[in-house]
């Protein structure tokens, strides 16, 4: 009787373990593509993303096969070759069986060098897909990673078709479609560009500036965020790629390559006397105010046309930008961006001048 | 002082008593004893930084500590479980249990390794001090990359303190790597040929031939780190002419090789505890051996595989790639062998195998995981996401912390002279499993889903929080199974149910001699005649 219900339990643990594999097969197909979900790398939006989540589920079917085998093996060795009670006789001594062990060390050998095949195979498919179906030029951005956000450059556009430079951060705007060319580097310590919808990652670093391509085939908000420790604030420090239609983008490049507009209202107008003589414009270049020109930190030019402030982490709305600008270092740990004492009415009026810069 | 010419006039050696023994023992068995309880409190200090750790991201925003004190706490972390658990426990396990399975009266140089534990413990200490300097210990992870590791960016004296740290560990891992070739090689019992030393003497011996190898070059990063820190070079400077990867390949040169110095001590436990409880002899004792040396040896030239993101040459990327599937070779045929010893074999479930089991079946999904990062396209995915973090715990726990516990339950009577009690070793073994899998499992997914690794903090909406959910309350029950260790430990010392010499009907020349063993180890070196003397021995007492 003792001796059935072990082999029950036993039987229970390999049932279970078949369970959990079948899971793995099936939690990709669902659970990885809810809409608005996670940013899944196995809920591709480009061609080079769909081939790398393509190569990962044929690994996994493969990889759960062996899982199923070996573990069954182990499992099945635990039940069939446990000490029955009372049983001291020595089993057969077999010290090894030549051919058996040429057969499992082949086997694996066989296995690895079919993913080998498998994997060159896709990265040509994936290196290939850059230059299919394109509908228009690529776009070269150049993305720059800071301590602790992202800074995205246009140099095809803006001064190239007789406008200002177009730079923004924490949104990557594409058109649809379209190849963007990434050139990527640091300003300071190492980052790590990836937005898992899109494709793998690439790290930005100081003194390098690495290449890579991305596309999306659909339009949406793809979240990415920085995959390399920086710093006290890596956490904070997200954003998201854009993708829209060739119409809605080319509308949106015309908006950014403008110099900004001179506020009108009262309230805007004062802020802007505070943005000059605070110690923002040191900082920060806006296009179109001279003496705003600085570089360390994002360029304002249109801040309010972008969806989020503070490295990717506060949605940028007016009450959002008011506790900004009260206290970065507390929303941002470490921010480069001091509490610079502003008073509420300074605040206010900052706000309204930056509520003009669309 | 008169002499009789022709004798030496050297004084006994003073035998100290208590506290003042420890403090000066050359003893193997001390110093491994000092070894594995010192590795095994910074396991519990390591876990309990970890309990933090899982307790932060429980929720998303920041509710049990600031991203500075993360930050250390996940640098701690690795670093203390790495350099101060699983590297200094097997050496622990090796001084312990070596000199006595080759039968010899000690290690080769009793001496330096005394100086190899106390550098070890100096290290442990200084690496701790850091927590008290004005801006707290190092934040810049265990991988410690520059120019993140520098002085601009990681200000105060926390990184230099660990770097001073690791420098002490490391020296004394590579003074215990000398003495363990030396001992194996040169002290071997008579007829104990290198065809016949136990597999676990096999496993340490490749892991000391790495450590010899590949230490250095991390010794030689770090002081070219120390020295840009105090001012005097500006090597890993963020402006610096040099490639920024330079790091990268020094830190990794050690470090990857490392993972194979902290599992192949694990998977000489596992050759042993397997053949003893299944009571048939190890299948294929030559492929096993030589695997350990295929992996010692191909582990070097997998390093980059962690730079597949760095925008390194594509040929080395394929290079890289395929030197790192086929260590998959190797390990399969390990796996294969201790599947087929139990093959047909009589298993005594005790506890130490069934944490080898517990061994056996979470190690094969870490090497399954292995797979799926060796492969460039998929790893420019998971790297450095949550992926990788289960990954590695499935290999680092999953595979050497159950190979520690398997070694911990199937030694300590011999070190004792008790029996660890085996109902309390069975729920620990079973908390510790499903705890375990609880934790790291999750975390597969999450990265999966986009969860970058080291980040204290994460968006709400994105489906994340459920999977940190069962990790931290997996954290907790592997806590509880580590508690329930401690208790059987007291449990079984209260007991103190007599070991005896042998109480396994084991293979190797440790249960040969007495429980614990006596200061000399054997009153006559036993001849050896095959690769299981201790079973010749009792089959020849039985006429057989």
């Amino acid at each position: 009787m003792h001796g059935f219900n072990r082999r029950r339990t036993w039987s229970a643990v390999v049932v279970c373990l078949f369970v959990v594999s079948l899971l793995a097969l099936v939690l990709p197909r669902n659970a990885f593509a809810e809409p608005n979900g996670p940013p899944s790398a196995l809920n591709p939006a480009s061609s080079a993303s769909a081939a790398i989540a393509d190569l990962h589920n044929l690994v996994l079917v493969i990889a759960v096969a062996v899982f199923v085998v070996v573990e069954g093996l182990i499992l099945t060795a635990a039940v069939r070759f446990r000490r029955r009670p009372k049983d001291d006789s020595e089993p057969a001594q077999v010290h090894g069986n030549t051919r058996l062990e040429i057969a499992w060390t082949i086997a694996p050998a066989l296995i690895v060098g079919a993913l080998f095949v498998l994997t060159l195979r896709a990265q040509r498919e994936i290196d290939a897909s850059a230059f299919s179906a394109q509908p228009g030029a690529p776009i070269t951005v150049e993305v720059v990673g800071h301590q602790w956000w992202w800074e995205f450059q246009y140099p095809d556009l803006g001064v190239a078709t007789g406008g200002q430079r177009i730079v923004t951060a924490g949104q990557l705007v594409i058109p649809v479609g379209r190849v963007i060319n990434l050139k990527i580097t640091s300003a300071d310590v190492i980052h790590s560009f990836w937005v898992p919808e899109l494709g793998g990652k690439t790290d930005a670093m100081k003194g390098i500036v690495n290449t890579t391509w991305l596309r999306a085939d659909r339009p949406g908000d793809f979240y990415g965020q920085c995959a390399e420790l920086c710093g006290v604030s890596h956490a904070n420090m997200r954003f998201v790629v854009t993708a829209v239609s060739e119409d809605e983008f080319a509308a949106w490049a015309r908006g950014q390559a403008q110099a900004a507009a001179e506020p009108t209202e009262a309230a805007a107008q004062a802020g802007r006397q505070v943005f000059l003589t605070a110690g923002c414009a040191g900082c920060h270049t806006i296009n179109g105010v001279p003496q705003a020109n600085g570089q360390t930190g994002p360029n304002l030019t249109h801040v309010t046309s972008r969806p989020y402030i503070a490295g990717g982490t506060l949605a940028n709305t007016p009450f959002n930008l008011s506790r900004w600008l009260a206290d970065p270092p507390t929303l941002k740990p470490g921010s480069l961006m001091p509490n610079l004492n502003l008073s509420t009415a300074d605040i206010d009026s900052l706000v309204a001048y930056l509520q003009t810069l669309k | 002082m008169a002499t009789v010419p022709g004798t030496l006039a050297s004084p006994a050696p003073r035998r100290y008593t208590g506290l003042m023994e420890w403090l000066t023992t050359v003893d193997h068995k001390k110093i491994g004893l000092l070894y594995i309880w010192t590795s095994f409190f910074f396991f519990l200090v390591g876990g309990v930084l970890a309990l933090f750790i899982r307790l932060e991201l429980a929720q998303p925003g920041l509710q049990v500590m600031s991203t500075q004190a993360y930050n250390e706490f996940f640098t701690m972390h690795g670093t203390t479980m790495i350099f101060l658990f699983v590297v200094p426990i097997f050496a622990g396990f090796g001084n312990y249990v070596i000199p006595l399975m080759v039968g010899a009266r000690d290690m080769a140089f009793p001496r330096l390794n005394a100086f190899s534990y106390w550098m070890a413990l100096s290290g442990g200490i200084v690496l701790y001090s850091s927590f008290l300097f004005p801006l707290g210990a190092s934040g810049a992870g265990w991988t410690g990359y520059t120019p993140l590791s520098t002085s601009v960016f990681s200000k105060g004296e926390g990184t230099t303190v660990w770097i001073l740290g690791l420098l002490l560990v490391g020296t004394s891992s590579l003074a215990g790597a000398i003495n363990f070739i030396v001992t194996i090689m040169n002290m071997r019992a008579p007829g104990m040929t290198m065809a016949r030393i136990p597999l676990f003497a096999w496993g340490i011996m490749a892991t000391s031939i790495m450590v010899l190898f590949s230490t250095p070059v991390l010794t030689g990063a770090l002081i070219m780190l120390l020295t840009d820190r105090l001012g005097l070079t500006a090597i890993f400077a963020a402006a610096s002419n040099i490639d920024p990867r330079l790091w990268q390949h020094m830190f990794w040169f050690y470090s990857h090789p490392a993972v194979y110095i902290m599992i192949l001590p694990a998977m000489g436990i596992i050759s042993e505890v397997l053949p003893v409880f299944s009571r048939k002899p190890i299948f294929g004792y030559m492929a096993i051996a030589y695997s350990s040396v295929a992996i010692a040896v191909m582990g070097f030239l997998v390093w980059a595989h962690h730079m597949f993101t760095t925008g390194i040459a594509p040929q080395l990327k394929a290079f890289f790639m395929i030197a790192t599937m086929a260590i998959a070779v190797p390990t399969g045929v390990k796996i294969f062998n201790w599947i087929a010893t139990l093959w047909g074999g009589r298993l005594n479930f005790k506890t130490p195998l069934l944490f080898a089991f517990g061994f056996l079946t979470m190690f094969v999904i870490g090497g399954i995981s292995g797979i799926f990062q060796a492969i460039v396209p998929i790893d420019t995915q998971v790297h450095d996401s949550y992926y990788v973090v289960a990954h590695l715990h499935y290999v680092l726990f999953g595979g050497s912390v159950f190979g520690i516990f398997a070694g911990l339950y199937y030694w300590m009577p011999k070190m004792t002279g008790w029996m660890l009690h085996e109902g309390w070793g069975k729920l620990h073994f079973w908390l510790m499993l499903i705890g375990f899998n609880l934790t790291f499992f999750p975390m597969h997914l999450l990265g999966l889903l986009g969860m970058p690794r080291r980040i204290a903090d994460y968006n709400p909406n994105f489906g994340w929080t459920r999977y940190n959910d069962l990790a931290t309350v997996g954290a907790f029950l592997i806590a509880a199974s580590v508690l329930t260790f401690l208790i059987n430990l007291y449990v079984s010392s209260e007991r103190k149910v007599k070991a005896g010499n042998d109480p396994w009907q084991g293979n190797t020349l440790e249960w040969a001699t007495s429980s614990p063993p006596p200061d000399y180890n054997f009153e006559v070196i036993p001849a050896v005649h095959s690769e299981r003397p201790v079973r010749d021995m009792r089959m020849a007492a039985r006429g057989q």
